[in-house]
């Protein structure tokens, strides 16, 4: 990679960090856990990576740290996303 | 084909903004949630057809192990245990994150050879860092959440030199990997040591703090899929993980301002290590005087004259597993006509937003919750404030004791309505280590017992008359 790129996917990085400002500060304060195990359900994004690593073509150490990435990164999204919508489900007005 | 990919990912990234900003309300939230997964699932089909992606054995192994666990977790946890749940998570995020950026490593190794960019090893060093100390960080809040580790303040001597040392380690030989990127065995050195790195930075900190640390983990988790992100040269992952890394931010600064602490202090341990030392040497006046004690019976009574009703739950509630008592205590009030509304302190429970989970699981409609400032003012119009295993978040020496450790961090006002009843098993101290001067007030009753026995009992005084 490139100094240029790198500055390119910064930029990216720093936009969106202010977007994120922007949405997060308008979620009300009851709903912060499933804004954190919502959240985490995106973090779990990281399974392209494990996905890209476990899916080589020959059979190497890559292959075997992303198989066990993309087990971590699954249990991140599943669990992420299935806990959230259980606790969301709730919420409940009179 | 690379382009639709590129497509696709951009449609992904505008579901999770999406989604985001749909949790911002309690009646889109589940949409929202709804879109985000979609935004990942589509991520995940058109990685699938990445030009990479040629043996799908282990691929399939990895997603079937994974929603195996991942589903059974998220359906098995009680509610209860949902602060230890997302800790969990947060640390498989983070694990995730560290091993793509060693398989990344050892691929570009084995294809292009020792000869890495700068821009690249920095990268890779730093998602090796962060995932790391992410994954072990996590781990250890979710022990002392579980109980399986120490939830008390663990200090060592030489803990913060120790600390800085480790920190200085893994950057100059994160350096040494960056200028000579063929050096495997210092990248594996710097995994090692971030893992204990996370360890002891987690460590130190107490269950009360828990809040903040769970908060900063979450931001942690988002960097490192963003550095995973820059490894990858993938836009989608350098959004979706700043979006998290500034939820995590925000999260642990309300935290820190419900605690009136800066963040250095709540990730150095500072506040609880007082405790340790019992009531006494936790500074602050020491308090004396009468308790009032109050059984269920005369509390009915007094319930029953009363109009207007705020409760305030606290980590005790959580622990007696109290909040379908407390909501038929809500039940049986209203039934009478008496108005009742819950008062949430920010940092009330193991996590942002743990009381208004735990209440909205018990059925209370979540438009009866109120957050701190907006319910405040309303205190001295109160004719009985029901503290259900609440202690810190209501002491008024945070008002008045300049001498007290948590002089100056916002508290719920009950004190000034007309009279308060506090719920707790013994006149013990709060997390904080620090006596209650509330509970010797003169319109304080203190209603001992087991917050769901003690509540039970109390229902069935007020079905009674």
């Amino acid at each position: 990679m490139e100094a240029h790129e790198l500055i390119m996917l910064i930029y990216v990085f720093v936009l969106a960090i202010f977007v994120g400002f922007e949405l997060i500060t308008k979620v009300p304060p009851t709903l912060h856990t499933p804004l954190m195990s919502g959240s985490n359900a995106i973090s779990g994004i990281t399974i392209v990576g494990a996905l890209l690593s476990a899916g080589l073509e020959e059979f190497t150490v890559s292959t075997i740290l992303g198989l066990i990435a993309l087990i971590f990164a699954t249990i991140n999204v599943v669990g992420g996303y299935l806990v959230t919508d259980r606790m969301l489900k709730m919420f409940k007005k009179k | 084909m690379q382009t639709i990919t590129y497509i696709v990912y951009l449609v992904a990234s505008v579901l999770f903004i999406f989604g985001i900003k749909k949790l911002g309300s309690p009646k889109t939230a589940r949409q929202g949630n709804m879109l985000s997964s979609i935004g990942m699932l589509l991520a995940v089909v058109i990685t699938l057809f990445d030009q990479r992606v040629l043996t799908f054995e282990y691929i399939i192994i990895g997603i079937v192990v994974g929603s195996a666990i991942g589903a059974t977790m998220a359906l098995k946890v009680p509610m209860t245990g949902m602060p230890q749940m997302v800790g969990l998570l947060n640390g498989f995020g983070g694990g995730a994150s560290m091993l793509v950026a060693f398989a990344e490593y050892y691929h570009i190794l084995n294809t292009t050879g020792p000869e890495i960019e700068v821009a690249t090893s920095t990268t890779i060093v730093l998602s090796v860092l962060i995932g790391a100390v992410t994954f072990t960080g996590s781990l250890i809040a979710f022990g002392k959440l579980q109980g399986l580790v120490t939830g008390k303040v663990v200090r060592y001597p030489g803990q913060h030199p120790l600390n800085a040392l480790l920190l200085i380690a893994i950057l100059v030989a994160g350096i040494m990997v960056i200028l000579d990127p063929g050096k495997t065995d210092l990248l594996i050195g710097i995994g090692i040591v971030s893992l204990v790195l996370g360890v002891l930075l987690v460590l130190p900190i107490g269950g009360a703090d828990m809040p903040v640390a769970i908060s900063l983990l979450n931001s942690y988790s988002g960097l490192a899929a963003s550095m995973t992100g820059f490894v990858l040269q993938n836009n989608m992952l350098i959004i979706a993980g700043a979006l998290v890394g500034a939820s995590g931010i925000i999260l642990t600064i309300i935290m820190c301002k419900g605690m009136n602490r800066s963040l250095m202090n709540v990730v150095l341990g500072g506040w609880e290590t007082a405790g340790q030392g019992g009531a006494a040497a936790a500074g602050g006046s020491e308090v004396k005087g009468d308790v009032k004690s109050v059984d269920a019976e005369e509390l009915a009574m007094i319930f029953d004259a009363a109009q207007n009703v705020i409760i305030v739950p606290g980590y005790g509630m959580a622990v007696a597993q109290a909040q379908h008592a407390v909501r038929d205590l809500m039940n049986v009030l209203e039934s009478k006509g008496i108005n009742v509304r819950f008062a949430i302190h920010p940092v009330a429970g193991r996590m942002p937003g743990h009381m208004n989970v735990l209440l909205a699981e018990a059925q209370v409609p979540y438009d009866k919750l109120y957050a701190m400032e907006d319910i405040n003012d309303d205190f001295p119009n109160t004719d009985v404030v029901f503290v259900v295993g609440a202690n810190d978040v209501v002491n008024p020496a945070a008002r008045n004791d300049p001498s007290s450790p948590i002089y100056g961090m916002p508290i719920l006002n009950v004190d000034y309505a007309k009279t308060v009843v506090v719920n707790k098993r013994s006149l013990n101290v709060g997390y904080a280590g620090i006596s209650n001067e509330l509970f010797y007030y003169p319109n304080t009753l203190m209603y001992f017992g087991d917050a769901k026995e003690a509540i039970t009992k109390l229902v069935n005084e007020l079905k009674e008359l």
